[in-house]
């Protein structure tokens, strides 16, 4: 243990593996290379041996095994991680930006009185200070931050670092925190059940083509000339967050990071202004073209074609443009 | 059931953002400000609880920005009272870790069951608020969260959002904070005469509370707009030649079939 290792948080939520692990354990290996440190990767579960394979990116495997730990719940997961911590006394712990580490990140940080850096897109040692440029506003500001104290805890931005590449000899290690874990202030939140969307609506992960829409349609009714477009290219409608949370959309049609991961050959973003949460889910497509009115949009730095208009403007000419394509 | 909801003004991201003149930080002189859209979310479902298992709802707002409307805009939906917390600095919102305590102050001896904050605001760096409420009063606290159910007197029945649409659903014991990522449904529009008619009737509590230290843990070096990637080539013209090149583009790409 040494305050210049980097640790891990491994998510395994629904018994799988978090893609964000190998991300993580990348940008610990860069940020320990430059600390003389290890990087540690904590996995906390009822069993973690059939994850181990996919931490090989790490110097050493802390695995907690514990009942109360077999599905996610905040509380347990917490004193556990925080036990691990205060054993291990990181320089820093890196935590995805993902549900679970939207819990455990911050009352993490409230608890340890550590430092919390939310939305890091890079991290580094600069002058042997922690560095880490941060983004917010919905992507529409970038902050570079240092951080003197440890452990800093850094909750990090999927889709920023190369994954860990490093053939395997991780050590492995179990770790029984010395608090309880089952009882007591854990028992506050209690897991219950998953609960999987309604089978019936399309998948649009499977889709081909979609058309995103963001707030930028304004109103519902813009949605039927919006579905009219994605019938004609053979595609789908798919959404941002917020047509989701106004009902305009079912949570299926959602994509970023609390909805679907999808990857079409043409993305076309209407009216979505590309914050991080939103272009995390749709940055894989092969073609992206974004309509939006606003020229500082930052869909427009990860689209391929950009269009600076009112996408209600837009999206009949184009309509008929596609049928007269189609019709030739 | 006893429901607090705390509320805050973010910038409108629909408006310019400047940085001021220490490059730190934002420029809240030129920012136009608006309620927190997860807070607007929080606030929603503290009033679809109210509505379903009776109770009361108060909603406590930091003097900042135009709080005043966001707390009027409350009472007008169905809040029962309306809290303003004076901290002495109405020109700038508190960090979340200086804010908890803050509002923790107001909130004891309120002795709400249930503590609804939006998970996010879009100006956090360095703290999560409902997180650092929730710990602050010592009380149980999930976040991300899409739905609450009241399950019997002591307890919630809460979901939690993952990927994929798929949800976790937690049994939470009260008192309990909850981050709010999203209402049942969506927040309910209230006319602009409505919120008039409740800047007569409904009274803003001003509550002075005590100002905790500002512990600086994450030292901001510069604030700036990233820099254009210029990644995306920009198609110009009027909507029928941007819509004939984008065609084209689909067809040459063997996108039209």
């Amino acid at each position: 243990m040494s305050a210049s290792d980097i640790l891990v948080l491994a998510e395994t939520p629904r018994g799988n593996l978090s893609g964000m692990v190998a991300e993580l354990l990348g940008a610990a290996r860069s940020l320990a290379t430059a600390t003389g440190g290890q990087v540690i990767a904590v996995l906390l579960s009822n069993d973690g041996t059939p994850f181990v394979s996919g931490l090989q990116g790490a110097d050493r495997i802390v695995l907690v095994n514990h009942p109360s730990l077999a599905e996610y719940s905040p509380l347990p997961f917490l004193a556990a991680l925080q036990a691990v911590i205060q054993a291990q006394t990181p320089r820093a712990v890196l935590i995805g930006s993902t549900s679970i580490g939207w819990d455990i990140a911050p009352l993490l940080a409230a608890r340890l009185n550590a430092p919390l850096a939310l939305g890091c897109q890079q991290i580094s040692i600069q002058d042997g200070q922690l560095a880490a440029t941060c983004s917010l506003c919905g992507g529409k500001m970038l902050a570079e931050v240092r951080i003197q104290q440890a452990p800093a805890i850094l909750m990090v931005l999927p889709g920023n670092f190369a994954p860990a590449n490093t053939p395997g000899k991780a050590h492995l290690e179990t770790f029984s925190p010395p608090v309880e874990l089952s009882g007591g202030d854990s028992a506050g939140v209690v897991f219950r059940q998953w609960i999987l969307p309604p089978p019936g609506d399309i998948d649009i992960t499977t889709q081909t083509i979609l058309v995103g829409v963001g707030r930028g349609i304004q109103q519902k009714e813009n949605l039927e000339p919006i579905q009219q477009l994605a019938e004609i290219l053979g595609g789908a409608v798919c959404a941002s967050r917020p047509i989701v949370d106004q009902g305009w959309l079912p949570t299926t049609r959602q994509v970023g990071k609390s909805g679907m991961t999808v990857k079409p050959k043409l993305y076309l973003a209407l009216g979505i202004s590309g914050a991080p949460e939103h272009v995390e889910g749709m940055s894989g497509s092969d073609l992206i073209i974004a309509v939006n009115t606003d020229p500082k949009a930052p869909i427009f730095d990860i689209a391929d074609y950009g269009v600076q208009m009112d996408l209600m403007d837009l999206v009949e000419p184009l309509t008929q443009a596609i049928q007269a394509k189609k019709a030739r | 059931m006893k429901i607090a909801v705390v509320i805050r003004q973010v910038p409108d991201l629909i408006e310019p953002l400047e940085v001021d003149s220490t490059g730190k930080a934002l420029d809240l002189s030129s920012a136009a400000f608006v309620l927190n859209e997860s807070d607007d979310h929080a606030l929603e479902q503290a009033l679809l609880l109210k509505e379903k298992h009776g109770g009361s709802v108060t909603v406590l707002g930091i003097d900042f920005g135009d709080v005043d409307s966001s707390l009027y805009a409350a009472a007008a939906k169905g809040a029962d009272q309306i809290i303003k917390l004076l901290w002495g600095d109405p020109n700038r919102t508190p960090p979340p870790q200086q804010a908890a305590p803050m509002y923790a102050e107001v909130l004891r001896p309120l002795g709400p069951d249930l503590v609804l904050v939006g998970v996010q605001a879009h100006d956090e760096l360095d703290g999560v608020l409902p997180a650092e409420l929730a710990v602050c009063l010592g009380w149980p606290y999930v976040g991300v969260v899409r739905g609450v159910q009241a399950a019997n007197g002591k307890s919630l029945l809460v979901c939690k959002e993952f990927p994929g649409a798929v949800m976790a659903q937690f049994e939470v014991r009260l008192p309990a904070v909850l981050g709010i990522l999203g209402a049942e449904q969506p927040p309910r529009y209230v006319p602009v005469s409505r919120i008039r008619a409740a800047m007569k009737t409904a009274s803003i509590a001003e509550q002075q509370v005590a100002v905790p230290p500002e512990a600086v843990r994450v030292e901001v070096a510069r604030l700036y707009p990233p820099a254009p990637t210029e990644r995306a080539e920009m198609l110009t013209g009027s909507p029928e030649e941007v819509a004939s090149r984008i065609a084209a583009l689909l067809e040459e790409k063997g996108l039209l079939r």
